[in-house]
Parts: C-alpha cells; structure tokens; sequence
C-alpha cells in the first residue's frame, strides 16, 4: 500500500470530519466508515467509504455530503468508491464516537473480543438471560436492561428497554 | 459512487443470489403497514432493507441494478421459489423466513471464506443475516411453543413451504460449494429449531413433481407473476422517472 501523502491525511481528516446524516452526533470518522482518500494530480480524490449495512439508505447521503465538503476545499473533482473489505464492523467505532453515542441517549456497541460472523445463543423469548456482557441503560446507567425487538428505528440499533428507570433506548448492535 | 469490481462474476451466481435477496426483500416489504405489532413491522422492513442492500450490490456486478429489477420477465429471474410464494399469515412469513434465512446464512459463510468474487459481499451478509436468523428461530418457538392456534399455524406454514426447500440445495452454476455438505447442516439446524419449538420436522417431498426445473431455470409459481407486475409496473409506466 502506498503510503499517503500529508495532503492526503489532510483530506482524511476532512472527508472524516462529515457529520452522519442519521446520528449528527457521530463524525463518520467516528463512525469508522471513511477507509482512505487517494489523491490523483492535484486536484482530484477519491474517496473510499464503507457502509455499515449492505443496505444503509444513509451511504448516498454520506457521499455527498464527502463530495461537498472535499469540493468546496479546492478539489475539482472528487469520487466516493463504495469498499466492502473488511466488513465494517462496530468495533470500528472509535472510544470518543462510543461516549458520544451514550451521551445522545443510545447505548454503544459492545467490543467483542473477536470480530467474524456474530456467535448467536437462544435464549428465551424478550430476555436477554443468556447474553454474556450487560448492555447500560444509557439514561440511568443501570445493567439491568432487557431486549425488546432486535431492529429499532435503524438496520444498526435494537431497540431495549431498562428496567431501573423504565425508559426505552436504541442499543447500537454488534456487527 | 461505483462499487468494488471483480474480474470474473459468474452472471447465473450473480442473478441467483440477486434475486433471491430482491425478491424476498419485496415480498417483507408487503408487510409495511400491516405486521401484528409495531416492532415486528419494523423489524420485517430491516430485514428487507438489508436483503435490498445485498441485491443491489450483486445485481450491480453483472449489470444495471435497475435495468435487472424492473426491466427482466419473470422466465429471466432465478430465484428460488420458496422467496417468492406470497406472505400467507404471519406464520408462514417466518417459516420462510427460518428456511430462507438458514441457507443464506450457511451459504454466505462458506462463500465467504472463499477467495472468490462473491467473498466481500457474503462476508458483510453473514453479519447482517445472522441477525434474521435469530429473529426467524425467536419467532418459530414462540409461535410453535405458544398457545394451540399459534402451534398449529406455525406447523402448517412449516409443512405448507417444506417442498420448496430442496430447490435450495441444487448446484449453482459459479458457486464453489459442497452443496450435499450444506443440505444437511442445514436439515440439521433446523430440525433443532423446530424440536425447540415443540414442533416436527415435516414429512413428505422437498421439492414439487413438476421435473421442469423450478426457480433457479427461470420456473417459477403463479403468485410471482402478479408480485413482478405490482414491483415493476412503476418504473415500466414512467420510464426514467425520478424522484
């Protein structure tokens, strides 16, 4: 891999510093899914951005926003190439993008150990008896939440529920 | 934004795995409005959304997306018939759901793990379908374990869609798969979801009498038809229309 340049690294941080159209909260830096910018000449880049689900609407939204901001730096011409390796996963969300999202009310991904296909155990229906690590109540900051639905208001989320304080929260799932 | 290019994408593969994805992500859609409780009309949409993702990405690697969904006849799709057969009650939505879920989700392991052109993709579906795996094998329990309707809707979508999962263990062109080795992984997995569910494996063919081949030759059943006109009647009405 050739290494990048200081410009280069400039424009990482740039094309990184584009807030997530669905949680603004998140820089997509934070977010882990901007990989690379790649300068060709001198006033032309492209992007390389991967998309948390397959399916994410909130991609074509991301790179515009990238084109925008790259554009109005100087850029002439700027294209966002859309990389699936490695598969994004939620370990990919850095410390500082993990305390945002607990701040904004919605409980950060657990960070697994291993990365690879989720390793699912059945437990009984609307527990979460059999998971191994709590998931905190991002309000009250209680461990004693319980699984509602596995899907939330985002392919990312499941939605949960504590038990302390009764409120409802998104829980930013293990991918 | 271009997708990643592969060298070599095995067209059939490519269009069987597609539409698979395509197609049932239409069918859950049909639920939009009309699921039993909010959080399972939610929960059916992602689903369809990540399966909408997968079909773009593969459908995009042999052609234009748009060009292959709404523009195709319905002898020209290969998916299987098992994505295809309408909704039915709510039971019969996740018995499709435990089978169709339970293939892909073997299947995508084995590919990849490969180093072939579908690698990439599979390695982000796995994730994503493990997730509606889990919610297919939540559902079975809770319905096959749940009170006496609940068990005998759930055993009779169960036996209703049993002969359309042999169509799923049969070569597909491209796709470098031990496919005797994945039928019974499968037959195993989900024989233990359905003794958990307190319900049994059903009897009697897996696959249809008509020898003319099924889904994957481009045979399909009679509900696809009116599914295709209903997902494709927009774009053929207005051509080049946007938003």
């Amino acid at each position: 891999m050739v290494t990048a340049t200081a410009l280069e690294a400039e424009l990482l941080e740039l094309a990184g510093s584009v807030p997530d159209p669905e949680l603004p909260v998140l820089t997509l830096h934070e977010l882990g899914v901007v990989r690379a910018v790649h300068l060709h000449g001198t006033d032309a880049a492209e992007v390389d951005l991967t998309p948390t689900y397959t399916g994410c609407p909130a991609v074509e939204a991301m790179s515009l926003d990238i084109e925008r901001v790259l554009r109005e730096h100087g850029l002439r011409e700027v294209t966002v190439r859309r990389v699936l390796t490695p598969a994004w996963s939620t370990d990919d969300i850095t410390p500082e993008g993990r305390r945002k999202l607990r701040e904004f009310g919605i409980a950060p991904p657990r960070v697994r150990e291993t990365s690879g296909p989720v390793p699912l155990t059945l437990g009984p229906t609307r527990t979460d008896a059999t998971e191994a690590e709590p998931v905190p109540c991002p309000h009250c900051g209680s461990p004693d939440t319980e699984l509602l639905s596995r899907f939330s208001s985002t392919a990312c989320k499941a939605l949960r529920r504590c038990l302390s304080c009764r409120e409802p929260f998104d829980h930013f799932k293990e991918l | 934004m271009t997708a990643t290019g592969s060298a070599t994408v095995p067209v059939t593969a490519a269009l069987a795995l597609g539409d698979d994805a395509l197609v049932l992500s239409h069918r859950l859609g049909e639920w939009a409005g009309h699921a039993p409780a909010l959080e399972e009309e939610v929960a059916l949409a992602n689903i369809a959304l990540d399966l909408l993702g997968q079909a773009r990405v593969l459908l995009s690697l042999v052609g234009d997306e748009d060009e292959l969904a709404y523009l195709r006849e319905e002898r020209s799709f290969r998916n299987l018939q098992l994505v295809e057969q309408p909704n039915g009650d709510f039971a019969h939505t996740i018995a499709r759901q435990l089978y169709f879920s339970t293939y892909q989700h073997l299947l995508h392991a084995e590919l990849a793990a490969g180093d072939g052109p579908f690698a990439p993709l599979a390695a982000k579906a796995v994730k994503e379908v493990a997730y509606h795996r889990d919610h297919a094998e939540q559902w079975t329990r809770r319905l096959g374990d749940g009170t006496g309707t609940s068990h005998e809707r759930m055993r009779r979508a169960c036996a209703a869609l049993w002969r359309f999962t042999g169509e799923m263990f049969q070569p597909v062109e491209g796709l470098d798969v031990d496919w005797a080795a994945l039928e019974s992984r499968w037959l195993e997995s989900v024989a233990e979801v359905l003794d958990r569910a307190t319900l049994t494996v059903p009897e009697g063919p897996r696959t249809g009498a008509w020898s003319a081949g099924a889904g994957r030759q481009g045979i399909h059943t009679e509900p696809f038809g009116r599914m295709l006109a209903e997902m494709q009647h927009l774009h053929r009405s207005h051509p080049g229309a946007s938003w």
